[in-house]
């Protein structure tokens, strides 16, 4: 069985929508004040077309999701969400079991990193989506562990001096903030993993 | 034909002075495009309109672009990517400052300069 896209995609944009200002306030401590404003434009863009894109298989309709986010974001972070569901689109088998997912959210991890020329600990979305990866990879993944690495990992954000993006303009002034793409990263973790486990 | 010359910020008012400066310096003998705002207009960058800007400068002796802050440097990579293989070899991104770097990387495309050589006279800005 595939995955429950039409689900995925409600839930996953719906609680992004919920967090605009969230995301937005936190951007604006240590970068332009967009991001929630950004992805929200980035969401009801997907769901203004889910009924084109829930038609096509599901590698497809993941690659149409990232299409969308890179058209409509207007930020960096549209071609880095473009660039993940883009990647997932290409890796994820139809019905993909857990070693299949910690697979294509590797890739996602190795082609935002080449998108951003970013790396781990440069207080970016980076920094939730790698972990997440590889505790997928490590075989004791459950969703609720899931959950409470991805939330661990935005909070680890905080103390991080930032490397890129805007953020690094502030230098030391950066530390102390959570990263907005990180936080938006582990929304969206939460999100499938509620939606996964029957609980959205 | 010269070097066509494309301008990227997340301000649309910053793009269309940016380029009146270069129209100032070259005239119309070189090809511009230019691009600002998020697809609602507000700050930030479009792959859309990068795409528009960059079709607008198309020259086949290839394009330099010049980007503000990130996103229209990441969404300027993402447009680049979306074009025809023969279109993407035949422009390049500078790591330059928008104002002084479109105008500097203009003036060496009026003067018959290469595709590496506007690269490298905007990036000459950035080296000071």
């Amino acid at each position: 069985m595939g995955l429950p896209l039409e689900p995925l995609l409600d839930t996953v944009a719906a609680r992004i929508i919920a967090a605009a200002d969230e995301l937005t306030a936190l951007d604006s401590a240590i970068g332009d004040a967009d991001h929630g404003l950004n992805m929200k434009r980035g969401c009801e863009a997907v769901l203004a077309d889910k009924a084109a894109i829930l038609a096509k298989p599901q590698g497809e309709a993941l690659k149409a999701i990232g299409m969308a986010l890179v058209m409509k974001v207007g930020g960096a972070s549209g071609p880095l969400y473009g660039t993940l569901f883009m990647t997932l689109g290409k890796e994820l088998p139809e019905a993909p079991t857990t070693d299949d997912a910690a697979r294509a959210l590797a890739a996602a991890v190795l082609a935002l990193k080449a998108r951003g020329k970013a790396d781990f600990d440069n207080k970016t979305m980076l920094d939730v989506l790698g972990p997440v990866a590889d505790h997928l990879a490590s075989g004791t993944a459950t969703f609720e562990s899931v959950r409470t690495l991805a939330a661990a990992r935005a909070e680890a954000t905080i103390p991080m001096k930032a490397i890129k993006g805007r953020a690094s303009f502030l230098g030391e002034r950066s530390i102390g903030h959570m990263d907005p793409g990180a936080r938006s990263s582990q929304i969206m973790i939460e999100a499938v993993c509620d939606v996964l486990e029957g609980k959205a | 034909m010269t070097v066509g010359i494309v301008i990227v910020s997340h301000s649309p008012d910053v793009a269309k002075g940016a380029a009146d400066m270069v129209r100032q310096m070259v005239g119309t003998d070189v090809p511009l495009g230019f691009c600002g705002g998020n697809p609602d207009g507000g700050l930030g960058t479009s792959v859309e309109k990068i795409l528009a800007a960059i079709d607008a400068a198309w020259s086949e002796d290839g394009v330099a672009i010049l980007v503000d802050l990130g996103g229209a440097e990441t969404n300027s990579e993402m447009a680049i990517e979306m074009l025809p293989a023969e279109r993407q070899g035949k422009i390049v991104i500078c790591n330059a400052p928008v104002v002084e770097g479109a105008v500097m990387a203009a003036t060496e495309a009026w003067g018959g300069g290469t595709l590496a050589e506007v690269k490298r006279t905007a990036e000459e800005l950035a080296a000071q």
